[in-house]
């Protein structure tokens, strides 16, 4: 039984983004900016210097010259660098990192060092006198050419217990219709605009840092731990971070460099990454093999569903990326079957990248769809229908909310869906072959402990401060925007604080649980506060409102009141005034019920792609993108519709664009600039039409909302993949399809 | 960055007495700040010669005058060069960003270096461009932008192998119209012609044109336009806008009716240099404008062409694009 979901409610809006106008006068500070608190000419800039081999140990590092160089104040090697005590593996990758403490070489570009110098022209001048000499062992770089070597997971995680491939076989082998194709999804970096960067400076034992990340709390924690400084004497700021897709969350080499040379010169020391460092020390999404068989009755009832994923590991740390998990959660089967493995390469350690598991599992999972659909001779959207996942496939939960086929029809029909010819090649303008594709979204909803901080002020405006990141996403709007709901204020008039480690606890701003995490706090914080303005009114004598019982009393729109005449009152200004002219704070935690083990909480996404393939260059132009989501409450109109246009412009990067060459002899990437490194311009981008549905989920949280920071990628590219297709009848199964793949197809 | 010394001059013959030892000239910097920040270029004076005049360009039907320093989106823009030379407009219009394109220079835009990876990061160990004598990374590396036409290869340890491409636009179309370039040095001025202005790697791969050291460019010149009404410039590319071709074409054609009078072809992305086949213009000239011509001029073009294990697909891509542009060009002009 579906049960009603309650009408959309929305949070007032904001004009614009709270912090927009900052951000366009260039008045919004990023980390790499600050100058202050300590003497501006202090500072002092380092260079990381890193390996050029893939494996192997350092033998030696004549640093001589460079120690000599104009402007240069110290140079740490992995021979004179502080000992460190080994830490244990911190979140929220279980990363354990060490810096400079072997000569181990592990990977190319692996940091081994940093030159620190008064100016960064003269820091890298002296980075490039050193002279490195390795005792070189081979390295394992062929991935591909190494599947076989693929191994479990030291944790297995999401893969299930038992799994029968006999029985797997068995429906194979009978079945009236089969699909059984192996799809590559390549490697991937973040590339946030804003390179990473730290400032870090220390007063006697407190270390202090600015750093671009995504995660203060873990950033505190990991420098704590790896330091050896107490967590208290560990302060992060980070207002405003210029994206960072998961290469942010984790705390990476050169924050520690940097806080390193830091107490090694006793100044304030800044390390920001050369765009061509992001290639390597800073995470990215691992290549994968999915080797897909799907096994239908020719009713189109899928009997079998089996993704067995064998991924690129670092010899350094395992990573996994979960690119079945899309194939556990999208369609009811009756078998379904994932494994998966991993190969270790010299290759830096993998991380989170948007969406991670779900983006490259959509990307081929999806297109294994649509080539069954084309077996059954059915519609792809009819299959997906006929296949729909009332509960959770994965593990037999119902779902807290699912409206997937609203999506699939809203989309479907404002794209024109029923205009497709399912004949591929058919529709043809000039030198363009055009096409239609589909694929579905999906993105689970996540959800972390998190506590905010709310006062009331003298002059009536509100704070409101959490401990959380905005990577741009609108974390700042939509903590004004709780806010000022739940008071009863406009959200313009809060004073939002976020990005400093002395706020309360939130998590890392990934999986796309921000908004889930932290609103409600903000939202537990402001119910406190109104408890805590309407004692102290109670308590005032000169209250109008004086000795009511608290239950008969509310605090709204910027004044206290008897709910039963709510002209006894007064503003809570006046309240203030009287009352010491201090503010009047409240903390506030929010945290995941009980459902979160017995019910599955999951976005879901229609995505519809037209493209046009050019015959003789085989260039591909996605014309539009149309796509409907249910991910419960929208919060806010702007910066979430922009969320989600920003995924599928990922998307469409991930079918046409992005991939990191690396070469086989050397493990270094080769095109590591923005030039080479291709991610689609203002030109590949077409018409991106989104809607949502707005339907709140609010057995998911009190504000109905789950996160939409990471599906609109997921389905994207199967999507324009599926399209390709349609449009020239090449198959294309090896991401992202580029023009001489599609004519050598 | 290494450290230089920066010196202005106001005039080329100032620029010319000014350039020392292991100095270099300064125009756009938009490839030469590059490499030096990696560390690939390390001029020991940077001459700025934004500052010497040679800014203008002249351009009707008789021919065109262009200054060595005029800007990429002054001359893609010009009146003169769009109405005459439409060729060269849409070959500037295709590379770049418009960013770029504002700031590049006509003389840097023939003096732009490779984009081969092994060439551009200093910590691959081969590149007989770079470090002469190094041996080619690129041969038996990822070389999917490389060179499938004219190229040196002796294996991977020859001091003479190199694949690397000629990543420019304007320098394909400047090939096709048969453009000269006036150079002045210590000894005078001299005129060469595009095509010989840039070597293929032969047994040099470290020297890219004929330029010689201590010689400045004073601008291009453009023969009276014949392609006005028939040209077209077709870059096969991994993505819409800003970036390098995998494959380009410039083609203009002289008509006289249905038939070819005359022809300038060349591709990019595909050798060391534009690669300019008098072979395909002879297969143009004086036949039809049909598809089968077109065909016919596209496997001489290719004739010799040899891939490797990720560029392969070029010989076949640019096939296509040889044909597709010469359509095209029969047909008219691009729509600026």
């Amino acid at each position: 039984m579906m049960q009603a979901d309650p009408k959309p409610t929305q949070p007032p809006q904001t004009p614009y983004r709270y912090d927009g106008v900052l951000k366009v006068t260039g008045k919004a500070k990023y980390a790499a900016e600050f100058s202050e608190p300590f003497p501006k000419g202090d500072l002092l800039y380092a260079y990381m210097l890193q390996a050029t081999v893939p494996a192997g140990t350092i033998a030696a590092m004549d640093t001589k010259a460079a120690t000599r160089a104009s402007g240069v104040v110290a140079v740490l090697t992995p021979f004179n660098a502080p000992k460190l005590p080994v830490g244990k593996p911190q979140p929220p990758g279980k990363r354990s990192l060490t810096v400079l403490q072997d000569n181990n070489v592990s990977y190319n570009g692996q940091p081994i060092g940093v030159v620190i110098a008064k100016s960064l022209p003269e820091a890298i001048h002296a980075a490039r006198m050193i002279k490195v000499t390795y005792n070189e062992t081979p390295a394992k770089l062929d991935f591909m050419g190494r599947l076989g070597e693929g191994h479990a997971p030291k944790n297995p995680g999401k893969d299930p217990a038992s799994q029968s491939r006999a029985d797997a076989d068995a429906a194979f082998a009978s079945a009236a219709v089969t699909v059984d194709n192996t799809y590559v999804t390549p490697i991937q970096n973040h590339n946030p605009m804003e390179p990473h960067g730290t400032i870090a400076w220390w007063n006697g034992e407190k270390l202090n840092v600015y750093d671009a990340t995504q995660y203060i709390t873990g950033d505190k924690m990991t420098l704590a731990r790896i330091l050896n400084v107490a967590l208290d004497n560990v302060h992060v700021q980070d207002p405003y971070v210029g994206g960072g897709f998961g290469s942010k969350g984790s705390t990476w080499s050169h924050v520690i460099l940097a806080a390193m040379a830091a107490k090694i010169v006793q100044k304030p020391v800044k390390l920001v990454l050369e765009r061509e460092q992001m290639f390597g020390p800073v995470g990215y999404r691992p290549t994968t093999v999915n080797h897909i068989k799907l096994a239908a009755g020719s009713d189109g009832k899928l009997t079998l569903v089996q993704q067995d994923v064998t991924m690129s590991a670092s010899v350094l740390e395992e990573f996994v990326e979960h690119s079945e998990l899309p194939a556990r959660k999208l369609y009811a089967s009756k078998q379904i079957i994932t494994t998966t493995k991993l190969v270790d390469c010299n290759y830096g350690v993998a991380t989170f990248m948007r969406a991670p598991g779900e983006a490259p599992g959509t990307a081929v999972f999806e297109i294994a769809m649509d080539e069954l659909a084309e077996r059954l001779k059915m519609d792809p959207v009819q299959l997906r229908l006929l296949n729909y996942a009332e509960r959770d496939p994965s593990e037999d939960k119902p779902w807290t909310s699912k409206h997937l086929r609203e999506c699939y029809a809203q989309a479907a029909g404002r794209f024109g869906w029923s205009k497709r010819n399912a004949t591929p090649g058919q529709m043809v303008e000039g030198n363009k072959l055009i096409g239609y594709g589909f694929g579905t979204a999906t993105y689970p909803a996540n959800r972390s402990a998190a506590m905010a901080k709310v006062s009331y002020l003298p002059s009536g405006r509100v704070f409101v401060g959490s401990g959380t990141q905005d990577l741009g996403t609108g974390m700042y709007t939509v903590m004004a925007q709780t806010a000022a709901a739940n008071l009863g204020l406009d959200p313009m008039q809060m004073d939002v604080k976020l990005g400093d480690s002395t706020l309360p606890k939130a998590p890392v701003s990934g999986g796309s649980q921000s908004t889930a995490s932290v609103g409600p706090a903000v939202d537990t914080a402001c119910i406190q506060l109104r408890l805590k303005v309407a004692g102290v009114a109670l308590s005032d004598k000169q209250s109008p409102v004086y000795g009511a019982k608290d239950t008969d009393v509310d605090v709204m729109h910027g004044r206290v009141f008897l709910k039963s005449n709510q002209t006894k009152g007064e503003s809570v200004t006046s309240l203030i005034a009287r009352n010491g002219n201090v503010p009047i704070e409240a903390e506030g935690s929010a945290e995941p019920g009980e459902d979160k083990s017995s019910m599955t909480s999951q976005s879901f996404g229609a995505v519809f792609a037209e493209v046009a393939v050019d015959k003789d260059t085989h260039m591909v132009e996605v014309r539009r993108v149309v796509a409907t989501y249910d991910i419960g409450t929208l919060v806010n109109d702007k910066t979430g519709i922009n969320q989600l246009e920003g995924g599928i412009t990922w998307g469409v990067s991930f079918a046409l664009h992005e991939e990191a060459h690396i070469d086989l002899r050397y493990g270094r990437t080769v095109n590591e600039s923005l030039a080479e490194y291709h991610v689609p311009v203002n030109a590949d981008i077409g018409t991106i039409d989104v809607t949502v549905l707005n339907i709140p989920d609010t057995k998911f949280n009190p504000l109905g909302a789950r996160g939409i920071g990471e599906i609109g990628i997921t389905g994207a590219a199967a999507a324009v993949a599926n399209a390709i297709y349609n449009a020239t009848g090449k198959r294309v199964r090896h991401y992202p399809i580029t023009p001489d793949k599609i004519m050598m197809a | 960055m290494n450290p230089f010394a920066y010196s202005r001059v106001d005039a080329p013959d100032a620029a010319i007495h000014a350039l020392l030892q292991n100095a270099k000239f300064l125009g756009g910097g938009t490839n030469l700040v590059d490499l030096m920040k990696y560390g690939v270029e390390r001029p020991s004076t940077l001459v700025d010669i934004n500052h010497i005049g040679l800014d203008k360009v002249q351009a009707d039907a008789n021919g065109a005058t262009i200054g060595a320093l005029v800007r990429n989106s002054d001359l893609a823009n010009d009146p003169g060069i769009v109405a005459n030379y439409p060729l060269l407009s849409h070959a500037l219009l295709s590379g770049a960003s418009a960013q770029l394109r504002n700031r590049a220079t006509t003389g840097g835009n023939l003096m732009q270096r490779t984009r081969c990876y092994y060439f551009m990061d200093t910590a691959f160990p081969a590149c007989n461009k770079r470090k002469p004598g190094s041996g080619c990374a690129a041969l038996k590396g990822f070389n999917r932008i490389h060179a499938i036409l004219g190229q040196s290869d002796e294996g991977s340890t020859s001091p003479h192998t190199c694949i690397a491409t000629n990543p420019s636009d304007m320098n394909v179309a400047l090939y096709a119209l048969d453009a000269k370039v006036e150079v002045h040095g210590p000894k005078g001025k001299r005129t060469i012609p595009v095509r010989d202005f840039h070597r293929l790697p032969g047994d040099h791969p470290e020297q890219d044109t004929l330029l010689r050291p201590d010689e400045l460019i004073l601008s291009v010149t453009l023969p009276a336009a014949k392609f006005a009404k028939n040209s077209w410039y077709l870059k096969a590319r991994d993505r819409q806008s800003y970036a390098f071709a995998l494959v380009s074409v410039a083609a203009g054609l002289e008509m006289d009716g249905d038939r070819i009078k005359t022809a300038g072809l060349a591709l990019g992305g595909v050798a060391h240099k534009p690669w300019r086949s008098a072979e395909a213009e002879h297969a143009l000239e004086g036949k039809p404008a049909t598809e089968e011509t077109f065909e016919k001029a596209a496997d001489a073009a290719l004739a010799g062409a040899k891939g490797y294990e990720h560029n392969a697909f070029k010989v076949e891509l640019a096939k296509q694009c040889v044909v597709r542009a010469l359509m095209q060009a029969s047909k008219g002009v691009q729509a600026s």
